[in-house]
C-alpha cells in the first residue's frame, strides 16, 4: 500500500512536470514554427535557437506586478485562473504514455490512473473547463472580457457535443471507456504495425475530434474569444502577472491534453512498430502528441479566423449531425 | 479505488502547484499601485458606463439547447459501450431515440433560432 | 477506517458543505460555484458506492451542461448579490417554507428507519447484483427493461427543445419568466431515465 502511494506520488509529480515543461515550450514551438512558415527566424536571442525564451517568459511573469482593477469580484476573480487551468491538468490523469515498467525498484503503471471509465472521465473534464472563462469573464467587470467570456463558453459548450460524439465510434468498437484497453486494443505484431489504430475505422470520427478539439481549447481558426482586433485579449484582458501566465499555461495544457487523448484514441497511443521495440514506448507517446501539436500551429498559421455565426452554425448543422451520423453508420458497419 | 486516490493526489499536486507560484510571485514582485492602474482595461480611455450590459439572449437559447443534447449525449456513451452484446434492436432504439430528438434539432433550424444573426 | 470509508466521509462533509453554502450565499455567482462543488462531492460518493456512469453523468450534465445554464441565467438578468430579495412572506410561502422541510425530514426518518429495521437482503438495502453500477450495465438495463422510460426520455427532451424554441421566439424580457419549464424538464431527465 504504502509503496503504491509512493510510485504514484512519484508519477504524479513528474507527469505534472512534465506537463508544465510542455506547455513552456509549447510556447517556444508555436513561435518558432510560426515564425519560419511566415519566412521569420522566431525567437532567436535567449539561447541556442531561443531555446531559453520560454523561461525567460517565465521569470519576467513571475516578476510583474499584478495589476487588480478596482471593478472586479474579488472571490471570482481569484477563482477563475485555478478553475480554468486545474480542470486542464486533470484529463492527464487517465493518459498511459507508456507500457508497464519499472524503475529504481519501484513499479510503474505507465499511467497515473487507469479509471474502467477513462473516457467519460475525459469528456466530464473538459465539460467542466468551461468554467475558468465564465468566471473570468463575469468577474472582470470588463466588457471585453465579458464577450470574449461569453464568446468563448458559448463556442465551447457547442463544440463539447461533438467532441464527445466523436469519440463514441471508437467505444462502439473497443467496447471499453479505459484508455489503457483502448491502447492495449490498438496495438499490432503485423508489419503494418498501424493496422489496429482506430483511425483507419474511424477517419470521420478523427476528424470530427480534430475540428472539435481546436474548438475546444479555442485555437485558430476557432479563436473568437481572443480576437485581438475586436476583444483585445478576451475574458483574460484584466489579468496580468502570474494569474495571467496560469490561462495562458491552461490553454497550452489544454491543447497538450487534446493531442493526448487524440493520440491515446485514434493513433494507438504509446504502441509503435514492433521491429523498433528497443525504443521506449513513451517515445512513440510523444511523437504523436508533437505531430498533433505541430499540425494546430500549422493551422494557425494557415487558415483566417471563422465569423461567430458561422462558427456556431458550423458546429451545430455540420459537425453535430455529422457526428450522429458517423455513430450510426459505424453502429450498422459493426453489425455486417 | 487505488486508481481514484491516484487521481485525488494528482488534484492536490496540480492545485498545491499553482498556489505556490501564485504565493512565489507574491514574494518578489512589486507593488505599485495608483488609481490610474485599477481602471479597466478600455483602449486607454476612461470607461463609459459599466460592463453590466444586456447581451444577446441567444447565448442562453443555445445553452438551453446543449443541456439537452448533453443528455442525448451521455446516453449514447453507455450505448456504445455495450453495443457489442446488445446488437440490433440496440442499433434500432438509439436510432428512435435520435430521430426524436433530431426533429427537435430540425424544428429549432427551421424556426431560426440556431442562426446567430 | 479504511481509505473508502475516510473519502466518504470527506466528501460526504463537501456535498453537505457545499449545499449550505449555496443557500447562504448572497452572491449567486458564488451560489453556483458552491452547487457545483456540492455536486462533484457527490459525485465521488456515487463512484464510492459503485454507481460510476451515475456518478459520470453528475458532473457532465449538472455541473458541466445546467450550470453553466444557470451562470448563462445570472448573467443574463445581470444578478450581483445586491438585488433585495427580502420582503415579507406570503401566507402561502410561509406555509411552503414549513411544510417543505418537515416531509423532508419525515421522508429521512422514514427511509433511514426502513432500511435498518428490515432485513438487509430485501427492500433498499440489499445487495446490488453482479456489475452493478458499471456503465454497460446501466446501458443493458436501459435498452431492455426500461426501454420505454428511455424512449419517452427522448419526447420529453424534444418537448424541452419546443420550449426552448418558444421562448426564443418570445419578445425580449419575456423570455426569464418561462426559465423553470427548460431547465425542470431537462433536468429530471438524467435520474428518470437511468434509475
Amino acid at each position: 500500500m504504502l509503496e503504491m502511494i509512493i510510485s504514484s506520488s512519484v508519477q504524479v509529480v513528474v507527469v505534472i512536470l512534465v506537463v508544465l515543461f510542455g506547455c513552456a515550450y509549447s510556447t517556444w514551438l508555436e513561435r518558432k514554427v510560426l515564425g519560419h512558415l511566415q519566412h521569420r527566424m522566431g525567437p532567436t536571442f535567449a539561447g541556442p535557437f531561443g531555446l531559453l525564451q520560454p523561461v525567460s517568459d517565465g521569470l519576467k511573469l513571475i516578476f510583474k506586478e499584478d495589476i487588480v482593477p478596482d471593478s472586479v469580484e474579488r472571490l471570482t476573480y481569484t477563482l477563475a485562473p485555478i478553475v480554468s487551468f486545474v480542470p486542464a491538468l486533470l484529463t492527464f490523469a487517465v493518459i498511459p504514455y507508456s507500457a508497464e515498467f519499472s524503475f529504481f525498484g519501484l513499479e510503474f503503471k505507465g499511467v497515473i490512473s487507469d479509471l474502467n471509465i477513462g473516457v467519460l472521465w475525459v469528456f466530464a473534464v473538459t465539460s467542466l473547463g468551461v468554467y475558468g472563462i465564465i468566471l473570468a469573464g463575469w468577474s472582470s467587470g470588463s466588457k471585453y472580457s465579458l464577450m470574449g467570456g461569453l464568446r468563448s463558453s458559448a463556442q465551447m459548450i457547442s463544440y463539447e457535443l461533438s467532441y464527445g460524439l466523436s469519440i463514441v465510434g471508437v467505444i462502439i468498437f473497443a467496447n471499453t471507456f479505459s484508455m489503457t484497453e483502448l491502447v492495449a486494443k490498438q496495438a499490432s505484431d503485423s508489419i503494418l504495425f498501424f493496422e489496429n489504430w482506430y483511425i483507419l475505422k474511424q477517419p470521420l470520427g478523427f476528424l470530427l475530434y480534430l475540428t472539435c478539439a481546436i474548438a475546444e481549447t479555442n485555437r485558430a481558426p476557432f479563436d473568437l474569444p481572443e480576437a485581438e482586433s475586436e476583444l483585445v485579449g478576451g475574458y483574460h484582458t484584466e489579468y496580468s502577472s502570474m494569474r495571467f501566465s496560469t490561462f495562458f499555461i491552461g490553454e497550452y495544457a489544454n491543447m497538450l491534453a487534446v493531442a493526448c487523448v487524440g493520440a491515446t484514441i485514434f493513433l494507438g497511443g504509446w504502441n509503435g512498430p514492433f521491429f523498433l521495440s528497443f525504443v521506449p514506448a513513451v517515445v512513440w507517446f510523444l511523437i504523436k502528441v508533437f505531430l498533433f501539436m505541430f499540425f494546430y500551429i500549422w493551422l494557425r498559421a494557415t487558415f483566417p479566423r471563422f465569423r461567430y455565426d458561422q462558427l456556431m452554425r458550423f458546429g451545430w448543422l455540420v459537425l453535430f449531425p455529422l457526428a450522429i451520423l458517423n455513430i450510426l453508420v459505424t453502429g450498422l458497419f459493426v453489425l455486417l | 479505488m487505488t486508481g481514484y486516490l491516484a487521481v485525488l493526489i494528482f488534484l492536490l499536486v496540480g492545485t498545491g502547484i499553482v498556489l505556490f507560484t501564485f504565493f512565489l510571485s507574491r514574494l518578489i514582485r512589486p507593488f505599485n499601485t495608483y488609481p490610474e492602474k485599477s481602471i479597466n482595461y478600455e483602449c486607454a480611455e476612461d470607461p463609459i458606463g459599466t460592463s453590466w450590459f444586456q447581451f444577446n439572449n441567444r447565448f442562453y437559447i443555445f445553452a438551453l439547447i446543449f443541456v439537452i443534447f448533453d443528455v442525448e449525449v451521455i446516453f449514447l456513451f453507455p450505448w456504445a459501450v455495450a453495443y457489442g452484446q446488445l446488437g440490433l434492436y440496440a442499433l434500432v432504439e438509439m436510432v428512435i431515440f435520435i430521430l426524436i430528438l433530431f426533429f427537435g434539432l430540425y424544428y429549432a433550424w427551421k424556426k431560426g433560432v440556431l442562426k446567430w444573426v | 477506517m479504511t481509505v473508502d470509508t475516510v473519502i466518504f466521509f470527506i466528501s460526504a462533509a463537501v456535498a453537505a458543505f457545499g449545499a449550505t453554502m449555496m443557500i447562504a450565499q448572497r452572491n449567486p455567482v458564488a451560489s453556483v460555484l458552491y452547487m457545483i462543488l456540492s455536486l462533484v462531492a457527490q459525485a465521488v460518493c456515487y463512484v464510492q458506492l459503485g454507481a460510476l456512469f451515475i456518478g459520470a453523468v453528475l458532473v457532465i450534465v449538472y455541473a458541466g451542461a445546467i450550470m453553466v445554464l444557470f451562470l448563462f441565467v445570472i448573467m443574463l438578468l445581470n444578478l450581483r448579490g445586491s438585488e433585495d430579495l427580502g420582503g415579507p412572506s406570503t401566507p402561502v410561502s410561509l406555509t411552503t417554507k414549513l411544510l417543505v422541510p418537515v416531509l423532508l425530514v419525515a421522508e429521512l426518518v422514514f427511509i433511514v428507519r426502513s432500511a435498518f429495521t428490515e432485513a438487509a437482503s430485501t427492500g433498499i438495502m440489499a445487495a446490488p447484483e453482479a456489475g452493478f453500477g458499471e456503465v454497460a450495465s446501466v446501458a443493458r438495463l436501459l435498452l431492455t427493461r426500461y426501454l420505454y422510460p428511455f424512449e419517452l426520455t427522448g419526447i420529453l427532451l424534444l418537448v424541452a427543445i419546443v420550449g426552448a424554441v418558444v421562448m426564443a421566439r418570445r419578445e425580449r424580457g419575456d423570455e426569464a419568466g418561462g426559465t423553470g419549464v427548460g431547465v425542470s424538464a431537462s433536468d429530471r431527465t438524467p435520474t428518470g431515465g437511468s434509475d
